[in-house]
């Protein structure tokens, strides 16, 4: 059982299901290849501004997890690079990864000075605010305050013609824009899936003003928009103008529980909201928060949360289903409410609203090439089989806590079937 | 380390910012064998020269003064020679005005502080014992036979323990089960049956039942464990423990006007299905097939008065029971009333596919009381909030979702019991023992209920957490644990259905099999997983003041019977939260020490007072408050130059002594940066920084006595995210130094 003989475990996907994955495995003596596509691992939970119910950073976290990923001397992390390939053996697979352009390489140091070269400037798609009053990136950037492995990348599709700004500025010969992609062929015993989710797109759901009204955002970008670290340094405001809002409507199962879209429960919108709602009362004491809710579904200890956010002075929480939105005369919103409670309709008004939009799994569109079966909403199935093992929101819709329980459990299995196949 | 090397690098600023010519002669006082600078030290031929000093036995130790410790991190690990690291970019060079003399004092001292911690280290060999690799599993419900499948396919062998005679728990009473593959709208029927063979007959795990656990002694790798069965002790040695005693259900007795106990009509969840696993469903009084069941969800949850929580599992349970009713009675009306319908994720689809069964009505509503109509059945008061009204229906049976109560003991709430009916017994004074009276009455609920008993100075068993729950307090780290080693899955650990126990005994045995494993590589679990040093008690000066067994978070000391500590290796998780408690200081790590910090302390050069150059000492949390700091530093946020940064492994490793080095050396101010403490604690070592502000006050008031000002110790929270803040608060400790004055013990 020595881990020299071992055929690594793949792990697909950074984000916090896979790295938890990856860990957990390598601390219990696997080998481990961890893949991301992104330039860096974290995922989306390094775009969330707090967890609920606890309301700590995600990053505090990421840091003792990445501590870990950095001590382990059997984890492999390859960072932009893909499963394009993969070939069933006796008891393993073959596997071909291809990894984007090196652009920069390891020689990084993190320095900035390319940055500052850079002529680019792209609108940063986390700024929602007009693009005279946002935030621009340079097309070579650090992908964010933890990113890991510890280097800048290269948008390179948004460098201008023949430009070696980069290049030339750098010290340590870090930057090539010559790089080529690379193959890379791998045996692995088993596969941990774990490629996540993407927010149901806003756009869908034009009933309610998504992608049609600036002040009609979704979840997602409450949490940048709430965060240090995102785009407006943590201040809470009205896409349109910039200014505060003075009431903040959530909308729960926004394209949620609903054929039309996503016929699941997503499982963590509720408690986002009640989250995010704490957030406009701590940024805006004297804003008013109203959520409009079917069920509000906060299981096991979370309940704490509802009933004390619920108390909260200023947050009131209505059984209601939310029909339409429409820009009002004033510049407002204004709200279509079948109110349950009441069992009558009511136009409310609201400056910044925030649907609580679900989670779309990444393997709906993207089911990788190890013959997994999917559901009909897109979420994977374990194929113990061919020791292919799936974990997080690739699963089921799921919050961080679970998909970490759900993560080391698949760990598990794909280290049982990697000590097996020796 | 004796023959130590200085490396600078020039790159990132750092050497626009210092003149680096200038550590020659630091290099040289502090004996060290070499000093080289270097344009870019992480480069691979800056890699590669260091490699070569390492290999070529000139240093033994080698400090790299370039980036923040927490960069770069595999290109400087140099196997077989020490390495320690100076942050000149992140804590100078990024953050202070280059070629400022203040900059290039800063410079020097942290240049410095990193020789001092290097020359102070000691090699961490030590020799590896074979240990035992069983994983003990106690409890055999659903989350405890997925535990011992898991264990036993990584190729560890299992003793599973179950107190009951048979396997398979709750589980094993239903013949269906909740629909865990597509398309989720029909149930399945139950596996209980093939999981309790698949255990019986694995060859690696070893199934007593009827058996409980008598005792516990040890540590990770070797926990001997004493068994009872059948009025016999059996003896074993197990390597790491998943605790999976489950939850019951809460009783429907305490739950007043529900008509439990008044007619046998109205029954809970678990007698509805241990009903329906018999094959009819019957009214209980006259054993006539009902017309209507009518549901009560919450019955005792989401209840101040009962149970506060949610157990997450109830709606599921009455949607299961619905949809098996109509499979065998399509006719009976089945009526849920609920709060919230709580069906997350995919449960969702078996909802709508229950929902729209002819027969099965959902009303959102509170019942009020349930009451007996003699023959004609039962009356159910409620307020239906979807049309506003209060009604009252009939209903021939009622079940009372009541919801579950864990399996658990709190080992610290035994410990303190027990404590205090030795004090009430004991004190000398007659309001010291009523005062333990008045405890052992309060705590007396937790009297006879240990489950593992261990022998662990801090109780028989795992801490609770919330309402009696042994769970994680952590999001990320759900399967932390306070006791290393022993892991808690399943309801025991926190509120869910029978197929997340199921995953969660396959995470525990994980954490199990890794721990044991870890161990045998002689190294720490998480959070300093990969850590191989263990601490160094060196006893004969200890004088048993047994603050160390006690403030230990995760019991690693016992105590032997005149309170000396008992340290087991395995348990530790090297935070030196002991170090911290230490009064005699005789607490070490090879890499860690109150001695090592103490020369980086003293090493700093103080300037004298008419220069008017403030020392400040910022002790910084290296899990929170350090990479705080270093993203404060990457934004080139500026901070005060008079400030001296020592990363500490937890605030509640600080060693008082340190305070008094400090302003003994001529600081004129001492900080501590760590996480947030409370209920909402962010202390990745649960309460060393709660320590270290409880043992920092009582410093505060010995400043007093040496007419120091209290002001001149401050303890801070600082987040993760909180880089913004660290300029403000480095900034305004200053001003406050500077109005106060220096301290009048410098130069002495």
């Amino acid at each position: 059982m020595s881990s020299a003989s071992q055929r690594p475990i793949l792990v697909v996907g950074g984000g916090i299901s896979g790295l938890t994955a990856a860990l957990e495995a390598a601390e219990a003596g696997g080998e481990v290849l961890l893949v991301e596509r992104a330039p860096a691992i974290g995922g989306r939970v390094l775009r969330n501004h707090k967890y609920f119910p606890k309301l700590c950073p995600p990053a505090c976290g990421m840091e003792v997890n990445i501590g870990r990923l950095e001590r382990n001397p059997r984890i492999r992390l390859l960072a932009n690079t893909e499963v394009t390939a993969a070939s069933r053996g006796s008891d393993g697979w073959t596997v071909t990864l291809t990894s984007a352009p090196e652009y920069v390489n390891e020689r990084c140091t993190t320095c900035h000075d390319c940055s500052k070269a850079c002529p680019v400037r792209l609108p940063d798609p986390d700024d929602l605010r007009a693009e005279s009053n946002g935030n621009t990136l340079p097309a070579i950037r650090l992908a964010g305050a933890e990113a890991a492995p510890r280097r800048y990348f290269i948008e390179r599709s948004a460098c201008p013609p023949d430009c070696r700004a980069c290049v030339e500025v750098c010290k340590y010969d870090a930057i090539d824009l010559n790089a080529a992609p690379r193959e890379e062929t791998v045996e692995v015993a088993s596969v941990v899936f774990a490629t996540g989710w993407t927010p149901y797109p806003l756009g869908n759901l034009s009933e309610l003003g998504g992608g049609r009204l600036p002040n009609v955002i979704a979840n997602v970008n409450m949490e940048r928009m709430a965060s240090a670290t995102g785009p407006t340094g943590g201040q809470i405001l009205r896409p349109s103008d910039g200014e505060a809002p003075k009431r903040v409507a959530f909308v729960q199962c926004a394209g949620s529980r609903d054929v039309k879209h996503l016929a699941y429960c997503s499982a963590i919108c509720c408690l986002a909201s009640l989250k995010q709602a704490t957030y406009v009362r701590n940024a805006l004491p004297e804003a008013e928060v109203t959520i409009y809710y079917i069920d509000r579904r906060t299981p096991g200890r979370n309940e704490e949360m509802l009933t004390e956010v619920a108390a909260m002075e200023g947050i009131r929480l209505v059984k209601g289903k939310v029909g339409r939105i429409e820009e009002g005369p004033g510049g407002g919103l204004d709200l279509r409410v079948e109110e349950i409670e009441e069992g009558r309709l009511r136009q409310e008004e609201a400056d910044l609203v925030v649907l609580a939009t679900g989670m779309v799994p990444a393997s709906r569109d993207d089911r990788l090439p190890f013959g997994v079966q999917l559901d009909p909403d897109g979420f994977a199935l374990d194929q113990p089989d061919t020791g292919v093992f799936v974990a997080g929101v690739t699963r089921r819709p799921e919050d961080v806590a679970s998909s970490v329980r759900d993560a080391t459990g698949a760990a598990a299995k794909a280290l049982a079937a990697a000590e097996r196949s020796v | 380390m004796e023959k130590l090397g200085l490396f600078a690098c020039s790159g990132c600023e750092i050497g626009e910012a210092v003149d680096l010519s200038a550590f020659e002669e630091l290099a040289e006082e502090h004996g060290a064998a070499l000093n080289e600078t270097h344009p870019g030290l992480c480069s691979p031929e800056g890699v590669a020269r260091l490699r070569e000093v390492a290999d070529s036995g000139e240093v033994d130790g080698l400090l790299i003064a370039a980036c923040s410790s927490r960069e770069k991190t595999r290109e400087f690990r140099l196997e077989g020679c020490a390495v320690e690291r100076a942050s000149l970019r992140e804590m100078v060079a990024w953050t202070h005005e280059h070629g400022d003399e203040d900059t290039h004092m800063l410079a020097e001292d942290v240049v410095r502080m990193g020789l001092a911690r290097l020359s102070g280290r000691k090699p961490a060999e030590r020799e590896l014992e074979t240990l035992e690799r069983t994983v003990l599993v106690v409890g055999g419900g659903v989350a405890g036979m997925q535990a011992a499948i898991a264990a036993a396919d990584l190729g560890h062998p299992v003793q599973l323990v179950e107190k009951s005679g048979h396997l398979g728990g709750y589980a094993a009473e239903l013949a269906l089960r909740l629909p865990e593959v597509p398309p989720y709208d029909d149930l399945h029927a139950s596996d209980s049956e093939e999981t309790v063979r698949r255990v019986a007959e694995h060859p690696k795990i070893h199934v007593r039942t009827d058996c409980t656990i008598a005792s516990i002694n040890g540590q990770p790798g070797q926990f001997q464990v004493a068994v009872e069965a059948a009025g016999e002790t059996q003896e074993f040695t197990a390597g790491a423990i998943v605790q999976a005693t489950g939850a019951r259900p809460y009783d429907a007795q305490r739950i007043e006007g529900f008509g439990y106990g008044d007619s046998p009509d109205v029954i809970t969840t678990l007698e509805l299905d241990r009903m329906l696993a018999e094959g009819a469903l019957r009214r209980p009084s006259d054993g006539e097939v009902p017309q209507r069941v009518l549901f009560v969800q919450c019955a005792g949850s989401r209840d101040e008065a009962h149970l506060a929580y949610c157990s997450a599992e109830c709606c599921g349970a009455s949607l299961r029971q619905v949809a098996t009713i109509h499979r065998a009675h399509p006719e009976v009306e089945c009526m849920v009333v609920y709060k919230d319908l709580r069906a997350p994720g995919q449960l969702e689809h078996f909802y709508e596919a229950v929902q729209t069964q002819p027969g099965s009505l959902f009303t959102r509503g509170e019942v009020n009381a349930v009451r007996s109509n003699g023959s004609e059945g039962l009356e159910v008061d409620l307020f239906d909030s979807l049309i506003g009204e209060a009604l009252t229906l009939d209903a021939d049976v009622v079940v009372l979702a009541t919801g579950m109560v864990p399996n658990s003991a709190d080992g610290e709430a035994i410990r303190a019991f027990k404590d205090a009916q030795v004090r009430a017994e004991t004190s000398e004074s007659e309001s010291q023992r009523a005062t333990a009276a008045e405890t052992v009455e309060e705590l007396s609920a937790h009297e006879s209920t240990e489950i593992l008993n261990l022998n662990y100075r801090q109780g028989p068993d795992l801490p609770a957490l919330g309402y009696g729950f042994s769970d994680s307090h952590y999001i990320c780290f759900p399967y932390e644990t306070r006791r290393t080693g022993i892991y808690a899955a399943g309801t025991v650990r926190a509120p869910m259905d029978a197929a997340q126990a199921g995953e969660d005994g396959w995470g525990a045995a994980m954490k199990a099999v890794q721990c044991i494993r870890s161990a045998e590589r002689g190294e720490a679990v998480h959070p300093r997983a990969g850590d191989a040093s263990i601490a160094d008690f060196e006893l004969k000066r200890c004088t048993q003041c047994k603050r160390c067994t006690e403030e230990c978070p995760f019991g690693t000391l016992n105590e032997d019977e005149k309170g000396t500590p008992e340290y087991f290796s395995e348990r530790c998780r090297r935070c030196g939260i002991c170090m911290g408690a230490c009064p005699e200081r005789i607490v070490s790590f090879p890499e860690y020490s109150v001695d090592l910090v103490a020369t980086m302390i003293k090493t700093v050069e103080i300037p004298d007072e008419d220069e008017e150059k403030p020392r400040i000492l910022a002790f910084v949390c290296e899990n929170d408050a350090l990479p705080a700091l270093d993203e404060a530093a990457r934004r080139r946020l500026e901070w005060n130059a008079w400030v001296r940064v020592i990363p500490v492994r937890c605030l509640g490793s600080i060693n008082t002594v340190w305070v008094a080095d400090s302003l003994s050396t001529g600081f004129d101010g001492v900080m501590m940066l760590g996480c947030k403490h409370g209920d909402d604690y962010q202390c990745h070592y649960i309460k060393g920084s709660e320590l270290a502000e409880r043992r920092m006050t009582n410093v505060q008031e010995t400043l007093g006595r040496l007419a120091l000002e209290e002001e001149r110790l401050q303890v801070t929270e600082v987040a993760r995210d909180d880089f913004a803040r660290i300029p403000e608060i480095f900034d305004e400790f200053a001003e406050l130094i500077e109005d106060i004055g220096p301290n009048p013990y410098k130069g002495f």
